[in-house]
């Protein structure tokens, strides 16, 4: 029996699920799909100090709002770290992508060491941006990162077309006067907020996954694109809730991992039926 | 008449290294074949025109008007190699594409856009293939494609790059045809070109180009062989 708490976690992680999917359809083909690695491991500095902030000004013991916020300002540093490595053209983008990922992880788990140590029992559930616990979610903690999905999906589907010519053809699009800049910065925008959301149900070390491979999967066995992003915005939706469910019946499963091995399923099953 | 395209003073460079120095030139309407070796700046000379590279100086003008004001009136086809065939799209949803400054961009593709672009489709000869995945067409097919997105943009002036590059003699016949079309419509067409066996029986005009401008007007004037050796250093000027 699925009590009602767990059922409104597991249609958040569901909706996750599938604007991770949506975006992730975008992101991997712009060729922008790892970025959600550094975005995920560029969050950690941010929901330590936002949690340091909160319990020096006295805040709430336990709010997601502004962990989320400082995880996604410490993202976008990283993003912005990221811009200026690769302004000159001599560091190639993987190699960025390892710096600022490896740079901005180490001191996120620094100052999760620090904040840890400290007697102030509000830091306690801040591991579980790591590796993801969604059965730590309250109800409002669900609805607000549904809310952040299906705002993301929204903005998507009214954005459809032109994001399509853009990843397609960039130069094109440019020609046209399309506002690539503008598409290019959205798109970002969307991976930035559906990895922040993911934190705390799918953890910043998995979030690159649930970005990835509903996306990668619905590649392989269609043709168009409206059909891929839907069936990556299902397969997300799937590998999300059943991930969660795993995860809040065996406790010790981090739901990260539950997640992104529900996809993987997914994803060998669209290996094996790939098109021709 | 207002020139359809000129540049002045056009210098750009590649990290440090000049590849256009000081192109001013005014093409004049009709068909006009941009030539020159391998390096020449040919297609330099499309991009930095449409803003897709840096220029270092200078400035160019489309029926007297800038980029910003003639964009509507311009269409560009790109080198095919520049995009991921495997890209899950149909040729109708490519050509479709060239219709997105001219329409709303969130709901369905309305009716009479996905007509245009399916009468494009039709005068590339493409008619039948509108629904097939991009990837599974041949390279001559993807390159009337990209023609038909190009049309589709009911542009007047059509900056062309290497259309026909190694595409087989169907595609030739197709392009070559649409180009009399557009021609006999009295659209302008600059097209980046590498086969000089073509120039005499199909374009009015050409441009000489080795970095720099070595010739330029009509096929009789300019398309000569002392011209034509000038750009390709000496070399036997007929490929």
């Amino acid at each position: 029996m699925i009590g009602h708490n767990t059922l409104i976690v597991l249609l958040g992680c569901a909706a996750l699920g599938a604007a991770s999917g949506v975006v992730g359809a975008f992101a991997l083909l712009r060729g922008r799909a790892l970025l959600a690695d550094a975005i995920g491991h560029a969050a950690l500095p941010g929901v330590v100090a936002a949690s340091l902030l909160m319990a020096a000004f006295g805040g709430p013991a336990r709010g997601l709002e502004p962990l989320l916020l400082g995880a996604a300002f410490s993202a976008w540093l990283g993003l912005l770290a990221l811009r200026a490595l690769t302004a000159s053209g001599r560091i190639r983008q993987d190699a960025a992508i390892g710096v600022v990922l490896s740079g901005f992880y180490a001191l996120g788990t620094v100052g999760l060491s620090i904040a840890q140590a400290m007697p102030n029992a509000a830091q306690a559930g801040l591991s579980h941006f790591i590796l993801g616990q969604a059965a730590t979610l309250t109800q409002s903690d669900a609805m607000l990162t549904t809310g952040l999905a299906l705002g993301c999906i929204g903005i998507v589907a009214l954005l459809f077309q032109p994001l399509r010519a853009l990843c397609f053809d960039e130069g094109f699009a440019r020609s046209q006067g399309l506002p690539v800049r503008s598409l290019d910065l959205t798109l970002l925008a969307l991976l930035l907020a559906v990895c922040v959301a993911g934190l705390p149900a799918v953890g910043l070390l998995l979030v690159v996954a649930l970005l990835i491979v509903p996306a990668a999967a619905a590649r392989l066995v269609t043709r168009g694109l409206p059909a891929m992003v839907v069936l990556a915005g299902a397969l997300g939706a799937a590998a999300g809730a059943s991930g969660a469910l795993v995860s809040t019946r065996f406790e010790n499963i981090p739901t990260g991992a539950a997640v992104v091995l529900a996809g993987l399923l997914g994803f060998g099953a669209a290996v094996m039926f790939q098109r021709r | 008449m207002t020139a359809p395209f000129s540049v002045t003073g056009l210098n750009v460079s590649y990290a440090g290294r000049p590849a256009l120095v000081d192109v001013t030139w005014q093409a004049a309407s009709g068909l006009t074949a941009i030539l020159g070796p391998n390096g020449a700046g040919k297609s330099t000379l499309l991009k930095a025109a449409l803003g897709l590279i840096p220029a270092d100086s200078g400035q160019a003008r489309f029926f007297g008007l800038t980029l910003e004001q003639a964009r509507a009136r311009i269409a560009y086809l790109p080198q095919r190699a520049s995009v991921d065939w495997d890209f899950p799209a149909s040729a109708l949803d490519i050509v479709v594409m060239a219709r997105l400054p001219r329409m709303r961009w969130w709901g369905p593709v309305p009716r009479a856009e996905r007509e245009i672009a399916r009468a494009a489709l039709a005068s590339v000869g493409l008619a039948d293939f509108a629904g097939r995945q991009i990837g599974r067409l041949s390279g001559g097919q993807q390159q009337r494609v990209f023609l038909a997105r190009a049309l589709a943009q009911g542009a007047d002036l059509f900056l062309m790059d290497e259309p026909m590059a190694a595409v087989d003699a169907v595609t030739e016949q197709a392009i070559l045809a649409v180009l009399h079309d557009l021609a006999r419509a009295g659209k302008s067409v600059l097209m980046v070109h590498h086969d000089l066996s073509l120039i005499t029986a199909h374009f009015d005009h050409v441009l000489i180009l080795a970095g720099h401008v070595v010739a330029a007007g009509t096929v009789t004037e300019a398309f000569t062989d002392a011209n034509v050796a000038r750009a390709f250093g000496g070399l036997p000027g007929r490929a």
